[in-house]
């Protein structure tokens, strides 16, 4: 099954690799991984969605947190997140295309119904620009093919995710739950279970483990 | 900067020493090299720390990790650039597999020329990435002390593993100004710990009370920890047997009466039934290796299981824990000892069942055979045991061994009585570890007896330390075990490979010549009425001494279970003598 783990890790020269290299090391592959700025200095954070056994979850996370280099791990499901992708698409449009002068008001409607946005327009082409889940992107993917129009290039930027409302222990601790006092670089002490909300403590993911 | 007393302007080699010096760290095993020339440059202005001249640069990651091992302080070695930092990676991944808190200091080409495949230049951080716990590229002077403090925070904090930290020819040369203070590292961390009152605490005393048949296993993790008393008190009040891997060894001592032996591939048979049987296994800082559980569908299938233990990721690998207890031993076992009331005498019901089930088991062991003039390295070990104890330095030798027969043969026949006695490369299985390790042990421990116990093939592969020895004027002991085969190799062909002994048959030189051309004295033995006397001569010399134990070639390790096997599964010892019998086969 896919695995969506959020990462914090420090933004230096080759942490990358160090968490690639730990996939590589189990064996898994990574679906998709973005990296980006995060909102605390220094610290950059990660998506990464991987195709793992249904139980391997805990392990992933804790050797994800075992890499000196990482300041905090979370594991997110699709109902408890927001999951959303970025892509540019595209499309042969132009008079030689198979719906001739049609075919760019026809990719227009189209973008429109799946809330796709028009970036560039080019005597031959067009880009479009959607934001969704996986599944509305290749919706809008399937539907431009299954039209007829040849798809030129395609960029995904992969999966970003982000836990719903006020499920982390950070949130807590922003609601002064938690030392509402501490500095923002230096709360990160979510491995800490009396920091902890119940469902976040780690030997509790075992038990939503399969044999 | 001009120089002040408080916050001196030094050279970034000169703060590597001082800031090592700091640290408490007086000896460094290491070879020289162009990209590290300026920090030898540096080493005379430290009088405080001894720098040991190894033979290979492998040889000085071992001497780090037998260093480590022998007093539990952070061993450091030293190599320069390209091949000097390649040779220190067996030892490196040695370290990381038994979790060896170990300091590993690379020079580098200057900067400028990173990644230009520059003479003897080798992405040593790239390659030792996966055998680290952690590594560090240094470029700048500056980055020299606060890198080096954070090294000796992450080797030893949590779960120890070995650090490397590989500094530029150009950051060695540069000035900085040098505050040992300043340059410490923040706060570790955040290690996951458990409260009293939380669920899997409570989880946990409930298995224990209900448990009838509860087995302490007992791994490395209770001499990271030092939780070797908590242990006891634990065992003792809770009238747990206590079952070993080979790494807790001298954890809780031999003769304790709760104290069963080790577990697993060669285990002694009634160990490994006690754990079949069990009905609770409590998991102290062991991780399940697979010499130790045999087949996993069918291990201990009755038995629940608490695994405390320091490194989450190690929860659930191999086998499925029911309640765990994450967090440092000793203060894991602090916290749950004091909520549990100790158990009546009836509980040791228990351990005279496996007391009984014993068998037959002391009848076929080879100690207990009659002299058939034949000389078994059971015996030799044995006897290393026995005279160590009659001396009364048991709990002063130490023995380091290098891998295969003579290592489960060390295992089952040296009784150890106290931990960090045995100085032994269990997860990655380094042949050629024996003899370095033993020069870290007596370096860190010279007022301790230790015995190097090696095989002829293993001994071989790191042979050229004996010329450290010597230049050191170490007076360490070596015991080879030489039965002509790459022993473990030989007897896994006998069983598995239809006695195809290929590449196994070894010749080696004559080792006490060997030893003599280094300057070391030594013995052959070939009798086990020799054993004792030449051991004791050996102990008593006060220098170092080889003894080449020519023992009988085709011996097994029995007991034995076969890989995939379960661990009750195991192949005992043969009622008759397994050696008359080879011998009669020939």
């Amino acid at each position: 099954m896919l695995h969506t783990f959020v990462a914090l890790v420090q933004d230096k020269p080759g942490v990358l690799t160090r968490v690639a290299s730990l996939f590589r090391r189990l064996n898994i592959n990574i679906v998709s991984l973005t990296v980006g700025e995060s909102e605390r200095q220094d610290t950059s954070r990660m998506t990464i969605v991987c195709e793992a056994p249904e139980n391997s979850a805990h392990r992933i996370r804790a050797s994800l947190y075992k890499l000196e280099t990482t300041v905090h791990v979370d594991e997110v499901n699709r109902t408890e997140a927001v999951v959303r992708e970025l892509c540019l698409v595209k499309v042969a449009a132009g008079p030689a295309q198979p719906h001739g002068l049609h075919s760019r008001s026809q990719i227009f409607e189209l973008a429109t119904v799946f809330r796709a946005r028009v970036v560039d327009l080019a005597p031959e082409s067009i880009m479009l620009e959607m934001t969704g889940s996986a599944s509305k992107i290749e919706g809008l993917l399937q539907v431009l093919r299954e039209s007829g129009y040849e798809v030129l290039e395609v960029s995904r930027t992969g999966r970003m995710a982000m836990r719903r409302g006020q499920h982390t222990s950070r949130v807590l601790k922003a609601l002064g739950t938690k030392e509402s006092g501490s500095e923002a670089g230096s709360d990160l002490l979510d491995l800490d279970p009396d920091a902890l909300p119940n469902s976040d403590q780690l030997p509790n993911q075992f038990d939503e483990e399969v044999d | 900067m001009a120089n002040n007393n408080q916050h001196p302007t030094l050279t970034g080699s000169e703060i590597l020493w001082a800031t090592l010096a700091g640290e408490g760290t007086t000896t460094v095993f290491g070879y020289p090299g162009g990209a590290i020339l300026p920090i030898y440059d540096a080493l005379r202005k430290f009088p405080t720390i001894h720098h040991v001249l190894v033979r290979h640069e492998q040889g000085a990651s071992h001497m780090a990790d037998g260093y480590a091992r022998a007093s539990g302080r952070v061993g450091v070695c030293m190599a320069t650039s390209g091949p000097g930092a390649t040779n220190l990676v067996t030892g490196l991944a040695t370290a990381m597999l038994d979790s060896i808190p170990m300091i590993a200091i690379t020079g580098q080409v200057s900067s400028k020329v990173l990644g230009s495949d520059a003479f003897q230049e080798v992405d040593i951080t790239g390659i030792t990435l996966p055998i680290t716990k952690h590594n560090f590229l240094v470029t700048r002077a500056e980055e020299i002390a606060p890198t080096v403090r954070k090294a000796f925070q992450i080797a030893t904090s949590g779960r120890p593993g070995p650090v490397l930290i590989d500094i530029t020819k150009d950051a060695q040369q540069a000035t900085a100004t040098f505050d040992f203070d300043a340059a410490a590292p923040g706060a570790a961390r955040p290690h996951p710990m458990l409260r009293a009152e939380s669920a899997a605490m409570r989880e946990a005393i409930a298995l224990i009370k209900q448990a009838k048949k509860p087995i302490i296993l007992a791994g490395h993790g209770i001499v990271e920890s030092g939780a070797e008393a908590e242990v006891i008190a634990f065992a003792e009040s809770q009238k747990i047997p206590i079952a070993t891997t080979l790494l807790g060894l001298g954890c809780v001592p031999a003769a304790h009466p709760l104290q069963l032996g080790m577990m697993g591939m060669h285990g002694e048979s009634w160990v490994n039934n006690a754990i079949q049987q069990a009905d609770l296994l409590l998991a102290f800082g062991m991780r399940f290796d697979d010499r130790v559980t045999g087949n996993l569908a069918s291990y201990s299938p009755n038995s629940k299981k608490i695994h405390i233990e320091i490194d989450p990721s190690e929860i659930n690998k191999n086998v499925r824990a029911d309640v765990a207890l994450i967090g440092d031993l000793k203060s894991v076992l602090q916290v749950l000892l004091p909520q549990l009331q100790p158990k009546s005498a009836d509980a040791g019901a228990w351990l005279d069942e496996i007391n009984a089930s014993k068998g037959t088991a002391a009848v076929r062991d080879i100690i207990n055979l009659p002299d058939n003039g034949h000389l078994y390295a059971a015996h030799v070990i044995h006897d290393i045991w026995r005279e160590a104890q009659a001396a009364g330095r048991l709990n002063e030798t130490i023995v380091v061994t290098d891998v295969g027969q003579h290592q489960m043969w060390e295992a089952q026949y040296f009784k150890h009585e106290a931990p960090r006695t045995l100085v032994t490369s269990g997860g990655l299985g380094t042949m050629g570890f024996a003899l370095p390790a033993a020069i870290g042990a007596k370096v860190a421990c010279p007022e301790k007896d230790v015995w190097v116990i090696a095989g002829d093939g293993g001994f071989q592969m790191t042979a050229a330390e004996l010329s450290t020895i010597v230049q050191e004027g170490l007076a360490i002991n070596v015991a080879i075990i030489n039965n002509g085969f790459l022993g473990m190799v030989r007897q896994w062909q006998e069983t598995f490979y239809e006695k195809n002994y290929s590449a196994s048959p070894i010749l080696s030189p004559d080792f006490v010549m060997l030893a003599a051309a280094h300057g070391i004295a030594g013995a052959h033995v070939e009798k086990r009425a020799d054993v004792i006397p030449t051991v004791t001569k050996a102990r008593t010399s006060g220098k170092a001494f080889l003894i080449n134990f020519q023992v009988e070639k085709e011996d097994g390790v029995y007991p034995m279970i076969a890989p995939g096997a379960a661990l009750h599964e195991m192949v005992r010892r043969p009622q008759s003598d397994p050696l008359l019998e080879t011998a009669e086969d020939e």
